[in-house]
């Protein structure tokens, strides 16, 4: 048995860097203190630092996306700022069509108590690839690929970037990019078309039906492109 | 009583032929002296199994996957050597809408996204859209609204002891504890008028203040509640059963839980006291006196542990928020966001001209973005608006606890058993709707 039968209750809002509660009263729209890892941030990576904002409190840092990757694993690792907690990775696109794309990660510093929001701007035209940094958070996993999924941006380094919510026969595009329209590129009729035309064999992915016996059964085309590391199917 | 005694006649049949005389189906072979002979099996040993694995696909449609979840487990005997989940069944496109609607208007789709708690979800998109405002909402708004969340909490986990007993085995506790939910949805179809899907809040305020008569209710609530929880207790948390199927399971150490992002209760039973009410304080949660449960283990019992304990800090809460109710305007005085009555609508030319501009446009933040994150049940729910200055936002993103929880699974059911897969997946206290959206 655990050594754990009773839940300890530790009131722990005694800690003295509890930040005070964002309002209004508290917070104005642009400017304001700064997040103290901005400054941090602006010492250690003064080239890829661009610009700092804050907005409502909150503090934003907009960098470099070649040095992304170094400053999440800096956050990450630094005593001073413990960013151990990856809150969101998303993606952001504008009605302006000529803005930037810009993927956001949130990021918190459970010890510091800390909030900060890092974001990359992909400028119209330049590829749609940011570096993943599911090996220092892990649990980015299912975000990037969500993220990659509704905008197509691929995050270099990540395992297994495929489709997540939509399936991955799914070949409309990426449903929030703002060029998406929002009842999907076919009329409904279509739609019905399609998915009454989907194999209902197509169950398992290649990669599922490696795992067991079933391989062997696999057309040895099929075999041929799974051992060729490809990944198709759901 | 009178008993029947019922037969069951059993058919004979013959080699080759069924009982009827028919030939049976069965391939026909050439023997060793050319004469042509039904095949029959081998008379050989069992096949050698050791090694070979074992593909089972769970769901989406099975009752202990909590929603549409599929998972794809690779067995090898009765242990899980690897979990492939699926989700996207439910997938609605909620924030793509939401970049068509005003801020208003997307109050009723979060109702629908972790539909087990819609009040509490009202509650942290309102907090959203006015940090995105700027709108500073009353007192009595406020406490209104910590009464929301927790007694959204308390139904959420409610929802979650009954599931999770009933994946166990377990039926009484579902049965004792769902009752008290109906109380819950009780109190907030007086409130509001809908029970599950309630669009509580509006942005600056609510949708209805608490009618006559709430406050005893909820008073008689947090009073007799705890003796049904103390029962439950009673017949879970010592129970040998109860301990030998949640004891051990899934267990994920402190660093562990971190780094996968989780939240909530699965996050605390590791060991982690992060609670979004203390560390990041809204509503006022700071002035308020409750404990956050933390467990060791970080396995299947100690976040049952918790979440049970969090049901008592709920009511703590929810006492003395009803202490603490302040009298006074619901919404805030700002005809820029909130509607004027009626009354006024149809008789002052201003509140006219203010209604129409409302309903047909919209209300306008400023230029801007806020992620404001809550504790919902299952952990840190954040909502990510971004706005250009128009009516609609033009990025509204959810933070949902579940998906990032869910997606710590592979790891957590790596060497268990079949059957525990069940429990570790009730564990986790997922919701289709809020992890696919």
């Amino acid at each position: 048995m655990s050594s754990s039968f009773v839940p300890v209750l530790a009131g722990h809002a005694e800690g003295s860097n509890v930040p005070a509660p964002v309002t209004p009263k508290n917070v104005q729209h642009v400017g304001g203190a700064e997040n103290p890892t901005a400054v941090a941030l602006k010492a250690q990576f003064a080239a890829a630092v661009h610009r700092v904002d804050v907005v409502w409190g909150e503090t934003t840092v907009i960098v470099d996306k070649t040095q992304l990757h170094a400053i999440v694993q800096w956050l990450h690792d630094d005593p001073s700022q413990l960013y151990d907690y990856c809150s969101d990775v998303t993606a952001v696109e504008f009605r302006d069509l000529g803005r930037a794309i810009e993927v956001v990660w949130h990021l918190r510093s459970l010890p510091h108590r800390r909030f900060l929001r890092l974001k990359v701007l992909l400028q119209k035209g330049d590829a749609l690839e940011v570096p993943s940094i599911w090996d220092i958070h892990k649990g980015v996993d299912w975000m990037e690929r969500e993220c990659y999924d509704m905008f197509g941006i691929r995050f270099d380094g990540h395992p297994d970037l495929r489709r997540i919510l939509m399936w991955e026969q799914y070949k409309e595009g990426f449903p929030l990019r703002k060029d998406f329209p929002l009842r999907g590129r076919f009329s409904r009729s279509e739609q019905l078309r399609q998915a009454l035309a989907q194999n209902p064999e197509a169950k398992y992915s290649m990669e599922e039906l490696s795992i067991a016996d079933a391989f062997e059964d696999l057309p040895a085309e099929m075999q041929q492109r799974l051992g060729a590391g490809e990944r198709v199917g759901e | 009583m009178a008993t029947t005694k019922r037969t069951v006649e059993v058919e004979l049949s013959t080699t080759g032929m069924d009982s009827r005389g028919r030939p049976q189906r069965v391939p026909l072979v050439t023997d060793e002296s050319g004469q042509v002979v039904p095949m029959t099996a081998a008379p050989g040993v069992e096949p050698d199994l050791e090694g070979d694995h074992m593909l089972i696909n769970i769901g989406p449609q099975h009752p202990a996957t909590h929603g549409v979840l599929r998972l794809v487990l690779e067995l090898d005997g009765e242990t899980v050597v690897r979990c492939i989940p699926h989700i996207g069944y439910l997938h609605c496109g909620f924030e793509k809408i939401g970049e068509y609607r005003q801020y208003n208007q997307i109050i009723p789709w979060t109702d629908r996204e972790d539909y087990l708690n819609s009040p509490g979800n009202n509650v942290a998109f309102a907090l959203g859209a006015e940090r995105l405002f700027g709108i500073e909402i009353t007192e009595r708004c406020k406490v209104l609204r910590v009464i929301a969340s927790e007694l959204s909490r308390l139904i959420s986990h409610c929802v979650w002891l009954g599931t999770f007993c009933i994946d166990i085995g377990a039926f009484t506790p579902f049965l004792w504890i769902f009752q008290q939910r109906e109380r819950v949805y009780s109190m907030l179809e007086s409130w509001i008028g809908a029970r599950l899907t309630t669009t509580l809040t509006r942005v600056g305020g609510m949708g209805a203040d608490i009618p006559d008569g709430f406050t005893d209710d909820l008073a008689n609530f947090c009073r007799t509640f705890p003796k049904v929880l103390a029962e439950c207790d009673a017949m879970l948390t010592k129970n040998a059963i109860w301990v030998g199927r949640t004891v051990g399971l899934g267990a994920m150490s402190a660093e562990e839980a971190v780094n996968y992002g989780l939240s909530g209760p699965m996050l605390r039973a590791s060991g982690v006291a992060y609670d979004v009410r203390k560390d990041f304080p809204y509503l006022d949660y700071e002035t308020y006196d409750f404990d956050v449960a933390v467990g060791q283990a970080g396995d299947v019992y100690d976040r049952f542990l918790v979440r049970m304990e969090e049901m008592r800090q709920s009511i703590r809460i929810l006492e003395q928020a009803l202490k603490r109710l302040p009298d006074g305007p619901v919404n805030v005085d700002d005809h820029r966001v909130i509607l004027p009555p009626k009354s006024m609508a149809t008789s002052d030319m201003e509140s006219m001209i203010h209604h129409f501009k409302q309903v047909m446009e919209g209300p306008r933040p400023p230029i801007g973005e806020a992620y404001v994150a809550v504790e919902s049940p299952k952990g840190e729910k954040g909502y990510y608006m971004v706005s250009d200055g128009t009516p609609k936002p033009v990025r509204w993103r959810i933070r949902p606890p579940s998906f990032v929880n869910l997606s710590a699974i592979p790891k957590m059911v790596e060497g268990h058993l079949l059957s525990d897969v069940i429990a570790i997946n009730a564990s986790i206290d997922i919701v289709m709707g809020e992890i696919d959206r």
